[in-house]
């Protein structure tokens, strides 16, 4: 894999941005869940959105995918205002992957991959061969073509997301957005999952993930967003941003910001005496 | 320095040999197969009844009336009588059989897909008792409105009530939709038994009965045309949906991600099957669980994306309606039953079952 983090460690609103979310507001029972918040995310890069629960992560996430409708703001992405698209042409640019509980969807996992397809297929027309073999290429990404002819609701939680991530994949997205990627997941599936959207940041894609494991965040995010009660408390390159005082501040824990031994990013490590 | 570990990363230079669905037989195969299967049905339940009729002889009745002659290819020539048996008794009772099985059996299919309730079904969400109320209202207050507009204005009415009452009382679940549901069905069955006691024309108790549980006795050639009808100009279209029912699978935010217009969408669809549902009751009454089960079977045996499960639904809805309405004219001859009891007593265990499948997922 190409080394990532070159062009994060200089601030990443300095650069030309491929993602300028400005001043995105959102009201939910008539209060404001998001308050004026902006993105700002390099083309190819790895974005995480982190904060405490209730912090309005996914909010901000299905405020950029255009599923919630912003109060105010624009979403600028290559140019032009997603939130101004129609909602198809939209969907051939943003891809969410989102967590889903049930699991009674009664499909093998090609079908849902092929879901993907939706924004690119005809309302009436069936699918072709480059949208089967663009379901077979994501699966292959993601490593579970062995599992197409599967049963979705068969798979275990990495494995679904897995299929999440190929189905995001096969939208054909130039921004791939990730609601809480690796909760419930087992260490092993939350690494190989996180591999697997820098595999696509090295690729071009620009990815935004909201997550709750700081050191994940740290480990394979270029620039993070720290959001607390609608608002961005932070952002920029990783290792200025994840500061104990801002852990300190923003989640009200006390932790020791270390310098991994191999990959020279942080580490935190919370004080639990 | 990066941030890799040193789990795999398969790429897409790995993959291996792009595969097509092995799920069994083709489609193609299946809607052939059910079509074939349907005109059989449409034929043979035609010769089912007290006066004994040959197959060949249906087919020389259609042919007499499509301007063949009678023993062209390979039917038999008939009585006028016998004719009139086949072909202004039988033949349109068996095809509006049919229209309303395809009918019913869509309109489930798109409710069950639409609201991800596996339990929705134009019978129990209350939409056909909302359309034999205004089809009743219709034809016995002698309301200057179009049969088939007045069902669809109380099927609409129906759902309407049904989705109102579930979301006000919380979430949309599915047992909480069904309850809603049966509260909006009795309450409009009652005031279509209410109209047509009152009215008391006849056979009030029979009257009530036939639009309660559903009959196909008083079907001739117009009630063909208002189900076929109905199927041909809001049926085929809905069979259109598959790809955008099959965006619902994870919910309203991923199809809404995927470029779904989720409300209109919504919307659209669910005023369709009001229609088709109002078209069907407005000519057989409320024949329950017709849309409930059919579908399910379906999905059994075929999976479930929609694109599969539409057609073969409406396919498979039409053969067993036919077949069962059949046995309802047939079985206690010459008495008739209400055709809804028939597909109440194979409906209902199956609606059991689902409720104890739904309730283990949840």
């Amino acid at each position: 894999m190409t080394d990532l983090t070159t062009n994060t460690t200089t601030d990443a609103v300095a650069n030309a941005s491929a993602l300028a979310a400005s001043r995105l507001s959102f009201r939910r029972d008539g209060k404001l869940v998001i308050d004026g918040v902006d993105v700002s995310v390099p083309v190819g890069s790895f974005g995480a959105v982190i904060g405490p629960n209730g912090a309005g992560k996914s909010t901000l996430l299905h405020l950029l995918v255009g599923t919630l409708p912003a109060e105010s703001g624009a979403v600028l992405f290559d140019g032009s205002d997603l939130l101004e698209l129609r909602r198809r042409d939209r969907a051939r640019i943003v891809a969410l992957s989102e967590q889903h509980g049930d699991g009674d969807t009664g499909l093998a996992v090609t079908d849902v991959v092929m879901l993907g397809r939706t924004p690119h297929i005809g309302r009436f027309a069936s699918e072709g061969e480059t949208d089967r073999r663009i379901v077979a290429d994501a699966l292959a990404a993601v490593g579970m073509s062995p599992f197409a002819e599967r049963s979705f609701d068969t798979l275990s939680g990495g494995e679904r997301q897995r299929v999440h991530l190929a189905r995001a994949l096969a939208q054909q997205p130039r921004l791939l957005l990730l609601d809480e990627p690796t909760n419930h997941l087992d260490v092993r599936a939350q690494l190989s999952l996180l591999s697997l959207v820098r595999a696509q940041t090295a690729a071009g894609i620009t990815a935004i993930a909201a997550l709750h494991d700081l050191n994940i965040a740290a480990a394979y995010a270029d620039s993070v967003i720290v959001l607390s009660a609608g608002r961005v408390i932070a952002a920029g390159n990783v290792a200025s941003v994840l500061t104990s005082e801002l852990i300190g501040d923003v989640y009200g824990v006390r932790a020791d910001v270390l310098t991994h031994p191999r990959t020279g990013r942080p580490l935190i490590a919370f004080d639990t005496t | 320095m990066t941030g890799t570990t040193a789990i795999d990363v398969p790429t897409a230079g790995t993959a291996p040999p792009r595969r097509r669905s092995a799920r069994g037989v083709p489609t193609s195969v299946w809607v052939v197969g059910l079509s074939v299967m349907l005109l059989a049905s449409l034929v043979l339940a035609v010769t089912f009844g007290p006066a004994d009729i040959r197959p060949t002889e249906v087919w020389g009745s259609i042919l007499g009336h499509l301007g063949f002659s009678p023993t062209a290819l390979g039917g038999e020539a008939l009585s006028p009588l016998r004719d009139g048996i086949v072909w202004e008794l039988r033949m349109p009772r068996v095809l509006t059989a049919a229209a309303v099985g395809a009918g019913l059996a869509l309109s489930g299919t798109v409710m069950q897909a639409i609201t991800r309730n596996p339990l929705a079904d134009p019978y129990l969400l209350g939409l056909s008792s909302g359309a034999s109320l205004g089809a009743v209202a219709v034809i016995l207050l002698g309301l200057g409105v179009v049969l088939p507009v007045a069902a669809f204005a109380g099927a609409i009415l129906a759902l309407v009530a049904t989705l109102g009452l579930a979301g006000a009382a919380g979430s949309l679940t599915p047992t909480r939709t069904v309850l809603a549901g049966l509260a909006v069905s009795s309450f409009f069955g009652a005031l279509t038994s209410l109209i047509i006691f009152w009215s008391a024309t006849g056979d009030t108790y029979r009257e009530i009965l036939s639009w309660l549980l559903g009959s196909l006795s008083g079907a001739r050639w117009p009630a063909v045309a208002i189900g076929i009808g109905a199927l041909v100009i809001v049926g085929i279209p809905l069979m259109l949906t598959g790809r955008t029912l099959d965006a619902f699978a994870f919910g309203d935010t991923a199809a809404s991600a995927l470029g779904i217009g989720v409300n209109l969408t919504r919307w659209i669809l669910l005023t369709a099957t009001a229609l088709l549902t109002g078209a069907m009751v407005s000519v057989s009454g409320s024949i329950g669980f017709v849309g409930l089960i059919l579908p399910h079977a379906v999905r059994l045996v075929a999976g479930q994306r929609n694109r599969v499960v539409l057609p073969l639904s409406a396919l498979a809805g039409a053969i067993f309606l036919v077949w069962i309405d059949t046995g309802a004219r047939t079985l206690f001859d010459p008495r008739e039953l209400p055709v809804g009891i028939l597909t109440a007593v194979v409906g209902a265990p199956v609606f059991a079952l689902l409720l104890l499948k739904s309730r283990r997922i949840s």
